[in-house]
């Protein structure tokens, strides 16, 4: 599995806000290195948050993200306490997965 | 003559650029997300007048939570935790100076005096006088590929970004009570004032007056106290436009680069002088490193 992600998810009202920092180089496939070689594609193409089974939020990303993506989204209908699992896919197949518990603001 | 020892100071001899980092690191285990806390990061206590300045840290205040610096901190915990190198032992027992594996509250404090070397360290000399005494790794192998790029990771730069996290929101307090403590500061000063290299620059060309900035960049009057509070309290800091986060070390080095001065050399005698007068000048100053920056 890949480096950890940065999460935080706070609830806000009746919706909770999460950020999600990923660590991925995000190579879009058209840098060449310092030996004139260009550099093979390597990003993320698949992110998905599931909260209590069900999909909150899906991604699929291309070459136009940066690197070390972050992201933000809402979700309804969560709790303090609850659980909110991040997950995400390379063009490798590499992928990640993390949770964070809902906090209060 | 008297600027010689400065000369001696500043590392005439280039040592050329570190080989690609060997060191081995174990990928992470499947882990779900732990240590992750829904803290804030501080808000910045040097007040200032200057608008311009004031909406360059609301800024950063809004940036402050999307910080891929918490990216290297996540890293540089897992390195502090890794049994690594030739004794196979990890970095749980180093001593930052607060005692062996004290974590929190060291960066504060440092630069300071330690007798096992019996001179003044910042926190990457301490780190590399740990991974040498510890590890086991040799001072070369402790010191090769200090700031990382894209295809070359620093395993330095993640371990300074958790040591420095864990001291956020803290006072600047280095002591000055060691002799030699008292002997770097004296020298960094110096180091500060002096002038040299092909375009006869110093620190103080660019930071000892107010309202002055290089293109767009305004530069800090570090011989004042609140802007070499708020210039010192900044840094390690994520820099957007590197992709990478740098630590007080790089941004000296790149300081001399700017100068066109030889290249300073990691973690010398020179760099650390000049870190322990930076980082005393900046005391009473809130921490809020790791940051974010351009």
């Amino acid at each position: 599995m890949a480096d950890p992600m940065k999460i935080r998810a706070r609830l806000q009202g009746d919706k909770t806000q999460v950020i999600v920092s990923m660590s991925h180089e995000m190579e879009t496939g058209q840098r060449k290195d310092a030996a004139g070689k260009t550099v093979p594609a390597w990003f993320i193409q698949n992110v998905k948050a599931t909260h209590n089974g069900k999909v909150v939020f899906s991604a699929q990303f291309g070459p136009a993200v940066a690197k070390n993506p972050n992201i933000g989204f809402r979700v309804n209908g969560a709790k303090v306490g609850d659980k909110i699992i991040m997950n995400w896919v390379d063009n490798r197949g590499d992928n990640r997965t993390d949770e964070i518990t809902v906090t209060p603001a | 003559m008297k600027g010689s020892h400065i000369v001696q100071y500043l590392g005439l001899w280039i040592i050329g650029l570190f080989a690609a980092a060997t060191i081995a690191s174990a990928s992470a285990a499947d882990k779900v997300e732990k240590k992750s806390t829904n803290a804030k990061p501080p808000a910045a206590s040097a007040k200032t007048t200057d608008p311009t300045i004031r909406e360059i840290e609301k800024y950063r205040e809004m940036l402050a939570e999307g910080n891929p610096a918490d990216l290297w901190e996540a890293r540089g915990e897992d390195l502090w935790k890794q049994k690594r190198g030739p004794n196979k032992v990890s970095l749980e027992q180093c001593d930052l100076g607060q005692g062996a594996g004290v974590v929190k509250g060291v960066y504060a404090t440092l630069p300071k005096y330690f007798a096992d070397t019996d001179k003044v360290e910042d926190l990457e000399t301490r780190l590399v006088t740990c991974m040498v005494m510890l590890q086991g790794f040799s001072y070369d192998q402790a010191k090769k590929a200090p700031f990382g790029s894209a295809d070359n990771r620093s395993n330095m730069e993640a371990l300074v970004a958790y040591v420095t996290a864990n001291s956020r929101g803290l006072k600047m307090n280095v002591a000055l009570t060691h002799p030699k403590e008292k002997e770097a500061f004296a020298i960094g000063k110096k180091m500060f004032f002096h002038r040299s290299g092909s375009h006869d620059f110093s620190c103080a060309t660019c930071h000892a007056q107010d309202n002055i900035r290089i293109r767009l960049q305004d530069l800090p009057n570090l011989t004042k106290q609140e802007p070499a509070q708020r210039a010192y309290t900044s840094w390690p800091a994520y820099r957007v436009s590197q992709g990478e986060l740098r630590s007080f070390q790089w941004r000296l080095f790149d300081c001399f680069r700017q100068q066109r001065f030889p290249e300073l050399d990691f973690t010398s005698q020179g760099s650390v002088a000049l870190t322990t007068y930076l980082a005393r000048n900046a005391n009473g100053g809130v921490l809020l490193a790791p940051t974010i920056k351009r």
